[in-house]
């Protein structure tokens, strides 16, 4: 079953310019995305910095509103299209798509103790009584693996390790069906990165939670993910299982992503594939394929022609112009 | 000024030569509420057309180390002890020690930039946001030699084209922010090699970079390694980079060097606990999908409320009672090129 | 941080410490943070014990501030001696009593004589806070002779006491700064708010007008405003006008950052997880954004507030804000203004200290919070 389909999401920022701010151009920060996370998955979301998964993520969340495309959410035994209502429909479903942010700092209200943060969503949503919060908060400090003697501290008294077991639980507080995990780890020391993950793991095995991990990260990707979605300028260019798609990636543009990313053995001295020039600008994005500047398999055809995102083999999809004929390299 | 950039060093220092050896540095801040020992008693040396890596955790002395070597730890910082031997031109002249040296003194001021470069932290501040890049790159090149304008930008665009900037000739009179991060990253380089250096420290050069564009770095840095005979200080915290790029390693915890020794060695006989649990919980990956990863316990303490005795004994798994929290380790010396501070090797007085 | 925010600590109480760190909301983090700014400390109670005397302005004042008297113009301040001849401690001023000499009609100074100090003594009417009739002031003579008077500071031209002047002067220039701070305030609260708001249309014009009021050079602005009040005004319409025409000019620095704040908070994540929670507008503002910069719109008032001062101060140095009868210290200057004044009578200039002081005091104050109120700063 999927709990969420994407199908050709748009967000575009209007490039305003001059004393009268007119709208001078347009950022095509996500251009036509589409796929879906089946309950109990983690979908992981790759790609360079700026290609848009944040955006993404903040259009289903509806942080943001999409210009284009729908999200259809499965709740309750219905579909809503997330995409489609307005501001003040929308609040019913809120509590059932939650976030976990990046900064472990800003995430947390500093004015605030951990009881009332955590307990923040419950309020909101009806749980009134005091009691019967601090209950629900001690379950799921329990859960992130805090003390629940921490309910009274303030978040500047935590580590960012810390802080973001509290914005786990926070998270967690209404049960929600899909949690969007944006960059979750990326700002943790190393030694604490592997207990969030850890975490992240143990909950979903335990909850039966439903993952978006938004990630840059491709080796911590590849110890949370079932399955894998590659961005590249605001389009998707490849989606598969995480076995498959580290093992053989069937887009030339993941195929360069895994072999930059450095491995931890000295004796692994592998050739790496060196793209040349920098990412294509969402703004004014090359015709055809957007990855054809920078890529070493390009032909004619990928100047002209957008190749489709398609389901070259069950459960994969491609967008590339040569996916049938190339045989590309993927880590070990 | 050397002739061309794009040969090879016409008087290289034979690899391995080495050019700079840092022995007990400690580098404190003190201040009203107590001493942060942000480097204590670290040693290494670096070698021509050697990359020496160092590595550990935010707040761990790496950044401390390096602005060290140059003398530009801001106040309150200062050295306390140990010393920074430099041998200037490549090895071939009389040894310097640089910890001695007067922050602002003449000698100082004409080590860095032309013996020692050092490609900082953050790019953006790095840069000043007024002057073109040519300028500011103009500007290093003529505080350590006497060329003219002519020359000095003539070079200025040599150094881009080296760095791999296209069109250097257009680049190099633009302004840092009109560049991407991985350009500006290439910028900073040939600022850092604009006086043609013996010895580059690149602090965290590709921490905000994409990997795609951290290959392109890393591999740039290589090559100009390869052609120069620079003695590379990698700081880093990600053991990916090391793996790929270090020959020598030199992992840190709270101001000390806990282990040194060859990459090999390091990622394949890990001896201290803390990079054995290092190497553990890093993410690879080689690993197989939906694993769970090896953790350490706890967090870094505050540089404030440091452990007594050894630092890292509150989430050592190798922890001895009575022993570990009683006295820091001393270094054994394992073989000639590995060290280990611990107690399960000796490390007593 | 523990450790900086309590001092040194001992092993066996930093536990404790920590505790009382965790739990420290963010207020009592900000008052530790602003313990440490010794500067700042000083400043703020030196700002305190200002409006102190804003308050029993009238109870501090020893003769009545627009009591003129030819026979003592000029007279130069009176030293207080402590102790009695005996040595006791009975504090006593020297009084010189003047009087015209019926046939050359000068000055003639007779011998000084002793006046000894009492306190809570009756003088000239007045009502405290506006609401209790009463005519006791601090210090006062004990049994003066008629022509006797008691100048600390000594007097000006008219003969009139600065000590007292001074204290009135205070009050007024005081709450001046204080009712053109709290429109401002409302104004730039309000402004700034909306403008960050709804954005858009609104937004850009409240920047255009901001960015226009502050294009204005202030002076000639001022000129131009203050000389449109009618001259026939009351004092106290006057005080209104001139207290209003400060706030109108700034209201816009409030308004930015009221406006900047907004907008930061607005991206911050923990505002996005209430919004996810299902949070309202409402409550977002009041629960989580409007705390967030409570400290901020302190800090920035402190800091406008000596700006206020200032122009009040200047506008009626030149003449251009009140008027005598009212007394302000930039009247006071005004008094000071010219050569012979000097001259004769430099005790006159002290009316500047207490405006240096508050000025000063008022920086020291603002940057101390600005920098305890930043939490990571
Ligand atoms: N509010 C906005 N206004 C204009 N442009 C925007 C806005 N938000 C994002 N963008 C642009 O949209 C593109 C996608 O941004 P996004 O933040 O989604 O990228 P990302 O993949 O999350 O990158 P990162 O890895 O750096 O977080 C970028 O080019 C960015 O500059
Ligand atoms: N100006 C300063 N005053 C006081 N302490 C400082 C100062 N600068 C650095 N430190 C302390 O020195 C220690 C080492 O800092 P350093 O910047 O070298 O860390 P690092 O290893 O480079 O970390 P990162 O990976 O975050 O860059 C830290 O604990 C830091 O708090
Ligand atoms: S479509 Fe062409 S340019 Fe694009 S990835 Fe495939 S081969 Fe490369
Ligand atoms: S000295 Fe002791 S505590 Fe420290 S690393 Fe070695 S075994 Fe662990
Ligand atoms: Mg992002
Ligand atoms: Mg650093």
């Amino acid at each position: 079953m999927n709990v969420l389909e994407v199908v050709n999401l748009r967000k575009y920022f209007p490039i305003r310019k001059g004393l009268l701010r007119r709208i001078a151009g347009q950022v095509r920060a996500v251009d036509g995305v589409s796929f879906h996370i089946k309950k109990g998955e983690t979908l992981a979301l790759v790609g360079e910095s700026g290609c848009g998964k944040t955006t993404v993520s903040r259009c289903i969340l509806r942080a943001l509103p999409p210009s284009e495309g729908e999200i259809r959410f499965a709740v309750d035994g219905k579909v809503v299209d997330l995409a489609k209502l307005p501001k003040r429909a929308l609040r019913p479903y809120r509590r059932h798509i939650q976030m976990v942010f990046q900064d472990p700092f800003s995430s947390l209200n500093p004015r605030m103790v951990i009881a009332d943060i955590i307990g923040e969503p419950l309020l909101i949503n009806g749980m009134r009584s005091g009691e019967e919060r601090r209950k629900r908060v001690k379950e799921l400090l329990d859960m992130v693996q805090l003390p629940a003697a921490y309910m009274n501290r303030f978040p500047h008294a935590f580590s960012g390790g810390q802080r973001q077991r509290v914005g786990i639980a926070r998270a967690l507080a209404l049960h929600p069906s899909l949690i969007v995990a944006d960059e979750p780890v990326s700002a943790l020391d190393v030694s604490v990165q592997a207990q969030i993950l850890n975490l992240l793991l143990d909950l979903q095995d335990r909850l039966g939670l439903t993952y978006l991990f938004v990630a840059h990260d491709l080796s911590v990707v590849k110890h949370v993910s079932d399955r894998v979605a590659v961005m590249y300028v605001g389009r998707m260019v490849e989606i598969a299982g995480t076995a498959d798609i580290f093992a053989r990636p069937r887009h030339p543009y993941t195929e360069a992503l895994l072999s930059a990313v450095p491995k931890p053995d000295p004796r692994l001295k592998s050739e790496r594939i060196i793209l040349e020039r920098d990412v294509a600008d969402p703004a004014n994005p090359p015709p055809g394929c957007h990855f054809h500047p920078r890529c070493r398999y390009a032909v004619e055809r990928c100047k002209v022609d957008t190749p489709a995102l398609q389901e070259v083999e069950p459960n994969r999809w491609v967008s590339c112009h040569r996916a049938h004929e190339l045989m590309l390299r993927g880590v070990q | 000024m050397p002739p061309t950039l794009m040969a090879e060093r016409a008087a290289a220092p034979a690899a391995g030569t080495p050019i700079l050896s840092v022995r007990g540095l400690k580098t404190y801040f003190r201040a009203d509420d107590g001493v942060v020992r942000a480097v204590d008693g670290v040693s290494f040396d670096v070698r021509a057309g050697r990359t020496l890596g160092i590595v550990g955790e935010s707040g761990c002395g790496k950044s401390i180390t390096a602005r060290s070597i140059l003398g530009i730890v801001d106040r309150p910082g200062k050295i306390e002890a140990g010393e920074v031997w430099l041998t200037p031109g490549g090895g071939t002249g009389a040894p310097i020690d640089l910890a001695k040296l007067a922050s602002d003194s003449a000698e100082m001021r004409a080590i860095r930039g032309k013996e020692i470069a050092l490609v900082f932290q953050e790019p953006m501040s790095s840069f000043s946001h007024y002057y073109t890049v040519g300028n500011q790159i103009m500007e290093a090149i003529r505080l350590h030699s006497d060329a003219t304008k002519q020359q000095a930008h003539a070079r200025a665009v040599e150094l881009l084209r080296l760095v791999g900037v296209p069109k250097p000739e257009r680049r190099v009179d633009e302004y840092p922010f009109q560049l991407s991060g991985g350009l500006r990253q290439r910028v900073m380089i040939a600022m850092a090699l604009a006086c043609d250096p013996h010895v580059l420290i690149a602090d965290e050069p590709t921490t905000a970079l994409d990997v795609t564009t951290q290959a392109q770095i890393l591999d740039l840095m290589r090559e100009l390694q390869a052609k120069r005979a620079l003695a590379l200080i990698l700081i880093t915290h990600d053991m990916g980079v090391i793996a790929e790029m270090a020959d020598d390693v030199v992992v840190m915890y709270l101001g000390r060097v806990v282990e040194r020794g060859p990459v090999d060695a390091i990622f394949h006989d890990p001896k201290h606990p803390y990079t054995q649990a290092l190497l553990r919980s890093i993410p690879s990956i080689m690993a197989t999908p939906r694993t769970k990863l090896a953790t350490i316990s706890g967090s870094i303490p505050h540089p404030l409320n440091r452990p007594t005795g050894c630092p890292f004994h509150p989430r050592c798994p190798d922890f001895k009672p009575g022993v570990c929290d009683k006295a820091e380790p001393a270094t054994t010396v394992i073989d000639d090129r590995r060290e280990v501070a611990c107690f399960l090797y000796g490390g007593g007085a | 941080m523990i450790a900086r925010l309590f001092g040194r600590t001992s092993r066996a109480d930093s536990a404790s410490a920590e505790e009382r760190f965790a739990v420290a909301s963010q207020l009592q983090l900000t008052w530790w943070r602003f313990r440490r700014h010794k500067l700042a400390l000083a400043s703020g109670v030196i700002v305190i014990l200002f409006y102190l005397v804003a308050a029993f302005a009238d109870f501090l004042a020893v003769n009545d501030p627009q009591d003129t008297d030819s026979r003592r113009s000029f007279a130069p301040p009176q030293v207080i001696s402590l102790f009695d001849d005996d040595g006791s401690f009975r504090p006593y001023v020297t009084v010189i009593r003047a009087r015209r000499d019926p046939r050359t009609f000068r000055m003639v100074f007779d011998q000084s004589s002793k006046v000894y100090l009492t306190m809570f003594t009756p003088g000239y009417n007045y009502t405290l806070f506006g609401l209790f009739e009463t005519n006791i002031h601090l210090l006062g003579l004990k049994d003066p002779q008629p022509g006797d008077g008691l100048y600390l500071l000594g007097t000006d031209r008219l003969g009139r006491d600065l000590w007292s002047r001074m204290m009135v002067a205070t009050r007024v220039s005081l709450t001046i700064g204080l009712a053109g701070v709290i429109i401002s305030l409302f104004l730039g609260i309000l402004l700034g708010g909306i403008s960050a708001i709804y954005g858009g249309v609104v937004d850009m014009a409240i920047q255009r007008t901001i960015e226009i009021i502050r294009s204005m050079p202030t002076i000639p602005l001022w000129m131009g405003l203050a000389a449109a009040l009618p001259s026939d005004w009351s004092v106290m319409q006057i005080y209104f006008a001139i207290t209003v025409i400060i706030a109108l000019l700034a209201w816009t620095d409030l308004a930015r950052v009221v406006r900047g704040k907004f907008l930061s908070l607005r991206e911050e994540d923990f505002v996005t997880a209430a919004e996810l929670a299902g949070a309202g507008q409402l409550r977002i503002i009041f629960r989580h954004m409007l705390p967030s910069f409570l400290s901020h719109i302190i800090a920035a008032t402190s800091l406008a507030l000596p700006a206020m001062i200032i122009s009040e101060t200047s506008l009626s140095f030149l003449g251009l804000g009140l008027r005598p009868p009212a007394i302000s210290w930039g009247i006071l200057l005004q008094d000071a203004q010219n050569i012979e004044a000097l001259a004769l009578a430099p005790w006159l200039l002290m009316a500047a200290v207490p405006v240096i002081v508050i000025i000063l005091a008022f920086n020291f104050l603002g940057d101390g919070l600005r920098d305890a109120a930043d939490p990571y700063g």
